[in-house]
């Protein structure tokens, strides 16, 4: 029976968009321990012996499927890193839903550190959305340290959506990806730090057998004092095509720097990135308060749009 | 009705100030609709951001309805009734036509309504409304989207600056369309469009010669374009749209 407090209920909506129990095959942890966890016939999901996290096995041919694991965390002080590896048979067609929520009222420091690794079979398809999201007036910090490790193989296809927008005081988010031949990733992050908050995205993707494709976009907004630093490196073994692109707004004292990064090692890898960096243009400011927004509404809206 | 008393608007250019706008009174009345053309660089389009707000005039009162609005804002403006079309529309990363029409009606609107404002414009809705308002779409399209916010606004008084500018033949043959249906559907508006289109020149009610920052004339369609005719400030084709060299003909 699945136990969770108004607070942890709010973070389940804000990191899964859930309302209640969801359907399909899920694991809930709250706090450092499984809260509710449901396996399906074609789902399987297994603690690990040593208790670090999960092992997700999805048979070969699953199709229209969905699995959920959030986290949330209410706990001041609570620092756990977690192993989740994800074994996706072939041609199976799911979407995982992760993310974590940490609301951190009081004093201590709450850190979440998700190591998610994929082993994507043979013509999988797999779409995964990941968001995270602080909340809570605590002096201590909310910090989340994902890690993701991508293994496709021949013909698969993995579309990430990688969402981080608020309350997030320090995070350091590594994801890595080996393509084989055929392979598809496509990685959409989106971004928003405010306050003193300090983000890392860094990617690094190689592309290894022929015909893999790989597009990874970030779109991000550092306001007040925050760093953001995006590093995305697409390495080309193979005749591969790959592009990625970083778009930010700056705005107050915010930092940025985006190193977009290219090695191709083959002559038909197809290379490209592009990277761009600027405040919000005073005339898309003036078009909407012609329309009758405020100044900061104009604001709000421009970086919603941005950020959708 | 707005009104336009002893309008100046100067800018500090190299170190020396340069006046813009001198000296302009003017009055657009209630369900007409007035065209401002003359020369290039004469401040027409200068003219028509000191009504919507976005420059602030050096000197001189500006009145709606009666009302003195010289120091409010753009969106105190825009609130009590002034719409504006920009020359050059605005390209938004992420926000969608939908959106965009949205917050130009400020209020839940109706997609099918949505579609309506668009199908005025002649953009089929369909292929439009999810569209992001980025580089993909073309100088025309976004012109058009752009009266369709202000059409979506349904202001007291619509301000369209050089509404052809930018646009495609079969987009400028719409566009007076647009315009002669808005001329029709006037009731309790004014309609103010800058352009030097003889077109539409032809269905105003008014006409308005701004030249080297001073009001030259004003008065009616009649009056006023006879004499237009044939120069800069009344043009047949659509070579001062900005339309390309080999689609650059007649309209």
């Amino acid at each position: 029976m699945l136990k969770l407090d108004e607070i942890q209920k709010r973070l389940l909506m804000e990191v899964a968009d859930l309302h209640k129990v969801p359907e399909g095959a899920y694991n809930i942890r709250s706090n450092g321990k499984s809260a509710g966890r449901v396996s399906t016939a074609n789902i399987e999901i297994e603690p690990k012996e040593n208790g670090s996290g999960l092992d997700i096995y999805i048979k070969p041919g699953t199709k229209n499927e969905s699995v959920h694991i959030p986290v949330v965390m209410t706990q001041s002080g609570l620092t756990e890193v977690v192993y989740n590896d994800f074994h996706i048979g072939e041609d199976a067609d799911v979407v995982i839903v992760a993310g974590c929520g940490i609301d951190n009222c009081g004093p201590d420091d709450s850190e979440h550190d998700g190591i998610h690794r994929f082993y994507v079979g043979k013509n999988a398809k797999i779409r995964y959305v990941e968001k995270h999201y602080g909340s809570g007036d605590g002096k201590g910090k909310r910090i989340l340290n994902p890690g993701t490790e991508v293994y496709m193989e021949e013909g698969s296809s993995m579309e990430m959506e990688m969402v981080q927008i608020k309350g997030v005081d320090d995070t350091n988010r590594v994801t890595t990806a080996e393509l084989a031949a055929g392979a598809r990733l496509v990685v959409r992050e989106r971004l928003m730090t405010h306050g003193c908050q300090n983000a890392v995205s860094t990617y690094l993707v190689s592309m290894n057998g022929e015909g893999a494709t790989a597009d990874v976009v970030s779109r991000s907004v550092a306001r007040d004092t925050s760093y953001q630093k995006f590093d995305a490196k697409l390495v080309g073994n193979a005749a591969c095509s790959g592009h990625t692109e970083c778009d930010s707004i700056i705005m107050d004292e915010g930092r940025i720097l985006a190193v977009p990064g290219l090695e191709a090692n083959n002559v038909d890898a197809a290379l490209v990135h592009e990277a761009a960096i600027g405040k919000i243009a005073g005339d898309q400011i003036i078009k909407l308060m012609t329309l009758g927004l405020t100044e900061q509404e104009a604001e709000e809206q421009i970086i919603n749009g941005f950020l959708k | 009705m707005l009104e336009l008393r002893n309008i100046s608007f100067g800018v500090a250019e190299e170190g020396e100030d340069k006046e813009i706008l001198r000296d302009i009174s003017l009055t657009i009345p209630d369900n007409k609709l007035v065209v401002v053309t003359g020369p290039n660089g004469g401040g027409k389009s200068t003219m028509a951001k000191v009504i919507a707000g976005i420059q602030k005039p050096t000197s001189g009162r500006i009145f709606l309805d009666g009302t003195d609005i010289t120091s409010l804002s753009i969106t105190e403006r825009a609130k009590l009734g002034i719409g504006f079309a920009f020359q050059q529309p605005v390209r938004f990363k992420g926000i969608q036509v939908f959106d965009l029409l949205k917050l130009a009606t400020g209020k839940n609107l109706p997609v099918s309504d949505a579609c309506e404002y668009l199908s005025r414009v002649g953009l089929c809705a369909h292929d439009y409304i999810d569209r992001e308002i980025n580089a993909s779409l073309s100088g025309g399209e976004l012109k058009r989207i752009e009266i369709a916010t202000v059409l979506a606004r349904a202001t007291r008084l619509s301000i369209f600056d050089e509404p052809e500018a930018g646009i495609d033949l079969w987009s400028f043959q719409n566009l007076i369309e647009v315009f002669e249906q808005m001329r029709r559907d006037i009731k309790d508006s004014s309609i103010l469009v800058i352009s030097h289109q003889e077109r539409i020149l032809n269905i105003a009610d008014e006409v308005i010669v701004i030249r080297e920052g001073e009001l030259a004339e004003q008065g009616t369609r009649g009056e006023i374009l006879p004499d237009l005719i044939g120069t800069a400030s009344a043009v047949r084709g659509c070579r001062k749209s900005g339309v390309s060299q080999t689609e650059e003909t007649e309209c």
